[in-house]
């Protein structure tokens, strides 16, 4: 199954959407995870040649026998789906609005390798707080996007989908559906888009909450990228986040240059469930290694489960999403940490196995109308997916301050 | 394969591929998803659909395996273990018992497959216009990791390894003098043989030569701008360098996360893409392999579309995908910096490879440099691409040894 994109009608329509997984489809996932032929043994007894095989062997395992196949459309179908025309694309979206009138409007962008699957958690505590533990006060109109490539969403033919688009089109989804005040969050490509939206700025927008904040200074980004070493005069915590961001830019992006250079030679990830599945394994060490632990050892980390994840991957099969979701690296030439011009009001949280833990110092040079800057203790690089109850509190957290002196 | 008994024994290899290997290749090519084609009208997005859908449905319908198979049985091929891991090789011992014994190392995404026009041309010149004074007795082993031979299951078979396996290998053969020629990884192979200097190793020819100055290799690492006072011909290598490094990022993924391609072990059109989608001087992928795509025979032996898939479909039957990437991985060194190879040495400089090494800096790197060409055709594979030039250049190469 894939979706087709058909000509741009130029509609404003916003047009109500069901999953619809043909058996077919379904079938031939199985037969081609049965089929799997899957090399030798990584030759280290760690994972710094990349997905050990015992990890995709767990994988395929589960994947072809345990898992189960109608868990993906029941789950979104549970929710109200839309799909409506921008730019010529069709974006698929959640959209959920919360029984509290006055709930405060809310765009979350997912990012690479995710989907609305990262947030289906979240959606039930932020639209319904007093279901939740929380107060009718913290309650969020949510609307949750797939992005252009990704799920549901249309694949560009042509290029121009880069983050800054992505977020304009964003800012008319939400003037679309009448909201004319309205918050953003987002993390991984969702924080990048997030930031591009505060950078931009456009009427109603109040704020962002990023778990993901871009925030390393210019010249320090100069030097990591450079493979430099860290300069003199940074802060314990400065020094921290310069080696684990010098970390990645020397051993933890391959994956990303490969998309950002030559997205459409991965054809694995669009014939290969297992290389799908692998790739989508490999964003992060700390990540990695908190989902592995899920299958390997069937202990997930916070609620990182076998069958979450898996219910992304599959989604990104069935969609065959895998080299049009790649795109967006190739598409963007933005930095992934640095600052990104946000003058908005911001909140971040920083959560502790994160790629980088940003620095308070950082941040507000960064967003210099910071509302909210709190470290967690808990949560990896999918705050949202894995941590659902923590991402949920400090989005309450973040906006309170925003809601104050509103009139309802 | 292996057996610790007969651990210095010399084996005859044939191919033998079951056809149910050949059946299910055919029809995972067949079962292919695609993905959307490129939303560019170039190959700056990766390996173009078209060209993709093209190669596989030749693949898949009139592709001959069994002709490859037949070409590689009809060359006398072994198996020994050597440093505890089984070699396999190609030994053509020439009719002129005078010839000079040679060494040939292939590379990445390569394999003994590049090699194999080359094979008569050198054994037997006098059926290719040359003289019997430039024989040589051939020997083309592959690289751990790569075609019929072992995968290695520890780390540590880098290219200094593989050096000191090959000066083992041609001991093993009773060659007490030989040379060594390499591209790609084969050229890094032959430069640690060089730097090794085994008892009998009397030079190696390469057609990749590591002759980057120190100064120069840091600053187009770095992507800085040229050092002061570089040669017009230093600055076009300069830039050459630059060039080459924004088109390296297969290099960089298998150099990291090798054991994460788990789809050029489950794909035959994820390997294919994979494979194709290395560089030379004009395109990427190298555009002596897209020409050839396009090249369903040839009398002078230029670069063929079933070569091209000879080559990969070794790849996929011997599952070897991720094996030969590790070798990425394993290496910590430089790429094109002199590495301080002092025994001598003969380059061949051609137009489309990486970058084209000047003299200057080839006299520099290799101080007993005994010849040095710069050619006007082929790239990269260069063996592969220019059979007869590539064979030329080893006989004028290593000429001055014989006498």
């Amino acid at each position: 199954m894939s979706v087709t994109t058909t000509e741009a009608t130029g509609s404003t329509e916003i047009r109500p959407f069901q999953v619809d997984i043909p058996a077919e489809a379904l079938d031939d996932l199985r037969g081609r995870i049965a089929a799997t032929r899957l090399p030798e043994a990584e030759t280290v007894s760690d994972a710094t040649q990349g997905v050990q095989l015992a990890t995709m062997q767990a994988l395929v395992r589960y994947w072809g026998t345990g898992y189960d196949f109608g868990r993906l459309e029941a789950r979104l179908n549970a929710l109200p789906q839309f799909i409506t025309e921008i730019d010529g694309l069709d974006i698929h979206f959640i959209h959920v609005p919360s029984r509290h009138e006055n709930a405060l409007p809310m765009i979350i962008t997912h990012g690479w390798p995710g989907s609305v699957i990262e947030m289906l958690n979240v959606v039930g505590p932020l639209s319904d707080p007093t279901a939740h533990g929380g107060s009718a006060e913290d309650a969020f109109h949510l609307v949750i996007p797939s992005m252009p490539g990704y799920g549901f969403s249309g694949r560009p033919s042509d290029t121009g989908w880069d983050p800054d688009h992505i977020a304009r089109a964003w800012a008319v989804l939400m003037d679309r559906l009448g909201y004319t005040h309205f918050v953003a969050q987002g993390g991984d490509w969702g924080a990048i888009v997030t930031d591009r939206m505060g950078a931009q700025a456009p009427p109603g927008l109040l704020g962002l909450h990023s778990n993901m904040p871009g925030a390393v200074p210019p010249d320090i980004f100069k030097t990591v990228a450079a493979g430099e070493p860290a300069p003199s005069g940074l802060s314990p915590e400065e020094t921290r986040a310069y080696e684990q961001l010098s970390f990645l830019y020397t051993k933890g992006i391959g994956y990303a240059t490969e998309m950002a250079l030559r997205p459409q030679t991965l054809y694995g990830l669009a014939d290969s469930p297992v290389a799908l599945a692998a790739w989508m394994l490999d964003h992060d060490a700390k990540s990695y290694e908190d989902i592995s632990r899920g299958f390997v050892e069937e202990q997930p980390v916070g609620n990182l489960t076998r069958d979450e994840i898996l219910d992304n991957i599959t989604l990104t099969w069935l969609t065959n999403t895998g080299v049009s979701s790649g795109r967006l690296y190739w598409e963007s030439n933005l930095g992934f940490f640095d600052v990104k011009g946000v003058t908005v009001p911001a909140a971040v949280s920083v959560f502790p196995r994160e790629l980088y833990q940003a620095p308070r110092s950082w941040t507000e040079q960064a967003y210099p109308n910071l509302i909210y800057f709190n470290e967690v203790d808990a949560g990896n690089h999918f705050a949202a997916w894995g941590q659902p109850e923590l991402f949920t509190s400090e989005v309450r957290a973040g906006f309170r301050s925003l809601r104050e002196g509103r009139s309802s | 394969m292996s057996s610790t008994a007969t651990a210095v024994k010399v084996r005859p290899f044939d191919v033998d591929i079951p056809e149910e290997a050949l059946d299910d290749l055919r029809r995972r090519i067949a079962a292919t998803q695609w993905p959307e084609r490129e939303t560019v009208p170039d190959d700056s997005q990766g390996v173009p659909l078209a060209v993709m859908q093209k190669l596989a449905r030749h693949w898949a319908t009139e592709y001959d395996w069994r002709k490859c198979e037949a070409e590689l049985n009809a060359l006398p091929q072994f198996i020994t273990e050597i440093d505890g891991l089984d070699i396999h090789f190609v030994h053509v011992r020439s009719q002129h018992e005078d010839a000079l014994p040679l060494v040939v190392n292939h590379g990445w995404p390569g394999s003994i497959i590049e090699q194999l026009k080359i094979i008569d041309r050198l054994t037997d010149p006098t059926a290719h216009g040359a003289s019997a004074d430039d024989a040589f007795h051939l020997v083309i082993p592959s690289m751990p990791g790569y075609g019929f031979s072992g995968k290695p299951t520890g780390t540590g078979w880098g290219p200094e390894r593989m050096g000191r396996a090959w000066a083992e290998l041609m001991k093993r053969l009773g060659y007490s003098q030989y040379v060594a020629q390499g591209g790609d990884w084969g050229a890094f192979v032959v430069d640690q043989m060089g730097l090794q200097a085994p008892e009998g190793l009397l030079a190696i020819h390469t057609n990749m030569p590591a002759t980057v100055p120190a100064d120069v290799d840091r600053a187009s690492l770095a992507g800085e701008p040229p050092p002061a006072g570089l040669s017009a011909e230093e600055r076009r290598a300069y830039e050459e360098l630059i060039r080459t490094y924004g088109q390296v990022e297969y290099a960089h993924m298998m150099a990291a996360r090798p054991q994460t391609l788990y789809g050029i072990a489950d794909s035959p059109v994820g390997l294919a893409a994979w494979l194709l989608d290395h560089n030379d001087a004009d395109a990427q992928p190298a555009a002596a392999v897209a020409e050839a795509l396009d090249r369903t025979e040839s009398e002078t032996g230029d670069l063929t579309r079933d070569e091209v898939l000879d080559n990969i479909t070794l790849y996929w039957l011997t599952n070897t995908g991720v094996s030969a990437s590790r070798l990425y991985w394993e290496y910590k060194g430089g790429f094109f910096n002199a590495k301080g190879v002092s025994i001598p040495v003969a380059v061949t400089v051609f137009p489309s490879e990486q970058y084209q090494a000047p003299r200057s800096w080839a006299e520099r790197a290799y101080p007993n440099l005994i010849y040095f060409n710069e050619v006007d055709r082929g790239g990269h594979f260069a063996a592969w691409e220019q059979p007869e030039l590539f064979s030329d250049e080893l006989r004028n190469a290593f000429r001055s040894l014989r006498t």
